[in-house]
């Protein structure tokens, strides 16, 4: 079992928290990590990437190689793109469909669609309507996660294990209203 | 034991804990800065009253330790590589003097510069100070080289470098603790002239030193941290020094490579070793994060018989860090066309933050300067500086920390009026307020800014030593009264703030402002603690 994986976003989206939900599901599963963060100048607005390898054998790099990334994990649909070159050729990209257009030339939407849809195994989700279903914009990373949970080849139980572990400091309601982001992400359809 | 996943950083912190030592003395910089918060936030450690406090800068820093090092007890530095500059009298006389309770000098390098101005290599200043420099490959390394360090630094009476890079700084892994260590109890230097650096003692540290160099090296060997790992394959030889060993592994386990290794992680190294490992390959590649330091030391100038491939001969990119992908192409194995990136995607850089007091700033100074023309603006190390982007545009020069000052006050002497420099508040207390002394005394005309968002903002919001005290150091470093002004960076004050510093810029003596308004980072955590 070995999943490369990208993270994705911009600076302040919070891709940690979902780093950190597969990390601890993947370590309490008695899997391999190593996962490598983007910490300082470009916090700030700026792109963001993390890599994240699990794997059942000793993994070396903390880096993943080009061309080998099984998973583009990305909160934002032009920050999927920018990590392809990584990317194995049965790889998948899951985004989500919301935009965060902070630089004036921002592309238009419908032409990241249509570069993303040019991956083969591509999901894009509309997970901001959906976390707005549940009641909190915040959820959406947790609606993404779910969206990819099929491809983690993690069990369900140790991802809510995970968010039990991160967001139980915060309270029953908190744990739950990520598990429920976790399943209506796993059952979003992509657009 | 149990496990714990800790970034690099943390697992140096947790293994300076359980190596006993009694204080971390730092100045926040990335990539080192999570090494001495891991400490601050750690239970244990406040229990047994370890020192933590960031200092003003890395010089004092790196003081403080070799002063608990004096009384025997056991310290740690921590700074990123470009602070080392700043440390680098008392940390390469600290390498004269010796240590008394064990001293380890924790750098971290970031080369590919994510966060930096430079990529220098600090492992030729562990050169430079003759002294021992671990370099660990991963996380669990970087717990156990910790631990090392104070053992190696405490039985040769040394400071000992540890040196790491972004990757291993800020990548996450299981590491193993082992056995708790006591702390050393207060115990003055046997020989209480030890640290008196005057001439004629320093000449025979100096020669002591010397000496010591060979035994440094047999350490080297018999620590087991440089070592050689047989291959099948010897029409190559690969040396792999730190975190590029896991890169070579990587490689190496995707195609199948079965050459032989020296994994190097301590310094100095042996010549031995090396011609031992050299002689048995008919090529010789040679993988360092950084420098090419090891791959020069065995080219050197003259021809040689040997074939020695890296940095130096182009096998490698001379500058950048080194990845899987970069490890292959050194190694001649080929690799597929990876995916484009399409071109619709754009450079997203960092920028200021929405509602940040330091636009604000940039606003009034902006059209207040409008008079002048463009080229005036020295400015300093820290969020504001992201001014240098679009739509700002608003400054000239960001070279080390304090610099805005001391640039604005040469460049001012040179005959620019108005010169102007713009800082944030902790780097003023780091390292401007010596610079704003000489232009005091010689009553040039500048004016500084000092961007007060009462926190070290880029590094994630430590606490600044600057909070509360810049009109009182301002006042003490003799800035008149009536040119020490306050401004509130809030549009709503633009006109009267653009005025004042109109004023200030027209004013032929030392001018100081202050730009206070706290960083909305560190305000919107405050309110969410609460």
């Amino acid at each position: 079992m070995k999943r490369d994986i990208i993270l994705a976003g911009v600076g302040g989206q919070g891709i940690l928290s979902i780093a950190a939900v597969i990390g601890i599901a993947a370590v309490d599963s008695g899997l391999n990590l190593k996962q490598a963060e983007v910490h300082g100048m470009s916090q700030r607005g700026g792109a963001v990437q993390s890599h994240l390898r699990i794997s059942d054998a000793p993994i070396a790099s903390d880096l993943i190689p080009e061309g080998s990334c099984d998973m583009i994990l990305s909160v934002e649909p032009m920050e999927a793109l920018r990590y392809l070159p990584f990317l194995a050729p049965d790889g998948w990209v899951v985004t989500s469909s919301k935009t965060f257009e902070n630089i004036e030339d921002y592309p238009a939407e419908d032409a990241l669609f249509e570069e993303i849809r040019k991956v083969e195994n591509h999901l894009i989700i509309d997970a901001s309507a959906i976390s707005r279903e549940l009641g909190s914009q915040k959820a959406s990373n947790m609606v993404m996660l779910g969206a990819a949970m099929d491809k983690l080849g993690l069990e369900q139980e140790r991802l809510e294990g995970a968010l039990n572990t991160l967001f139980g400091r915060k309270g029953e309601d908190v744990v739950q209203l990520n598990k429920e982001a976790l399943m209506a992400g796993r059952n979003g359809i992509g657009i | 034991m149990k496990e714990f996943v800790l970034l690099g950083d943390e697992a140096i912190g947790q293994g300076a804990l359980d190596a006993g030592i009694s204080g971390v003395y730092a100045y926040p910089g990335t990539p080192s800065t999570e090494i001495t918060e891991y400490i601050q936030k750690s239970k244990e450690a406040k229990e047994r009253k370890v020192h933590a406090q960031w200092s003003a800068n890395e010089k004092t820093a790196m003081e403080a330790g070799l002063g608990m090092s004096y009384a025997g007890k056991r310290a740690m530095v921590c700074m990123k590589h470009v602070g080392l500059n700043v440390a680098a009298d008392a940390f390469i006389n600290a390498g004269m003097t010796g240590v008394n309770g064990g001293l380890v000098v924790v750098v971290a390098d970031d080369p590919s510069m994510h966060s930096s101005q430079n990529e220098q290599d600090s492992r030729f200043y562990g050169k430079f100070a003759m002294i021992p420099v671990l370099e660990p490959a991963t996380q669990q390394e970087a717990y156990e080289m910790t631990r090392y360090g104070f053992d190696l630094s405490e039985k040769f009476a040394l400071p000992v470098m540890l040196r790491i890079t972004t990757r291993l700084a800020h990548s996450r892994s299981a590491v193993e603790r082992s056995e708790l260590r006591e702390e050393n109890q207060m115990k003055l230097p046997a020989d209480l002239k030890q640290f008196i650096l005057l001439p004629a003692p320093a000449r025979k540290k100096y020669k002591l030193l010397l000496a010591t160099q060979e035994k440094l090296e047999m350490e080297s060997i018999t620590s087991g941290l440089n070592h050689i790992e047989a291959g099948e394959d010897y029409s190559k030889g690969i040396i792999a020094c730190g975190l590029s060993y896991n890169y070579y592994r990587e490689v190496a386990v995707e195609a199948g490579l079965k050459y032989p290794v020296l994994k190097i992680s301590q310094y100095p190294v042996p010549a031995s070793l090396l011609n031992d490992f050299v002689k048995q390959v008919e090529h010789v590649v040679v993988l360092e994060e950084g420098a090419p330091i090891l791959e020069e030391s065995l080219t050197g100038t003259l021809e040689s018989k040997y074939r020695i491939g890296g940095r130096l001969d182009g096998l490698i990119p001379r500058d950048g860090e080194l990845d899987p992908l970069v490890v292959k192409r050194a190694l001649e194995i080929a690799t597929e066309t990876a995916r484009e990136i399409p071109e619709i995607v754009k450079n997203r850089p960092p920028a200021l933050c929405k509602g940040c007091g330091h636009i604000d700033m940039y606003n009034a100074l902006g059209d207040a300067l409008e008079a002048y023309g463009p080229g005036r603006v020295f400015s300093d190390i820290g969020c504001y500086t992201l001014g240098a982007l679009p739509p700002y545009n608003a400054i000239n020069s960001c070279v080390d920390m304090g610099a805005s000052v001391t640039m604005a006050k040469g460049a001012s002497d040179a005959g620019l009026h108005p010169a102007v420099a713009v800082i944030g508040d902790s780097t003023f207390t780091h390292s401007g307020m010596t610079g704003l002394l000489d232009a005091v005394v010689e009553q040039t005309p500048v004016t500084v800014i000092i961007s007060d968002n009462s926190t070290t903002g880029m590094t994630g919001g430590q606490e600044s030593h600057a909070t509360n005290r810049l009109l009182d150091i301002c006042r003490g470093l003799g800035v008149e009264e009536e040119h020490l002004r306050q401004m509130n960076p809030l549009k709503k004050h633009h006109e009267e703030n653009m005025k004042m510093v109109a004023d200030e810029l027209a004013y032929e003596g030392v001018s100081v402002i202050i730009a206070q308004r706290e960083c909305i980072q560190t305000a919107s955590r405050r309110v969410r603690s609460k």
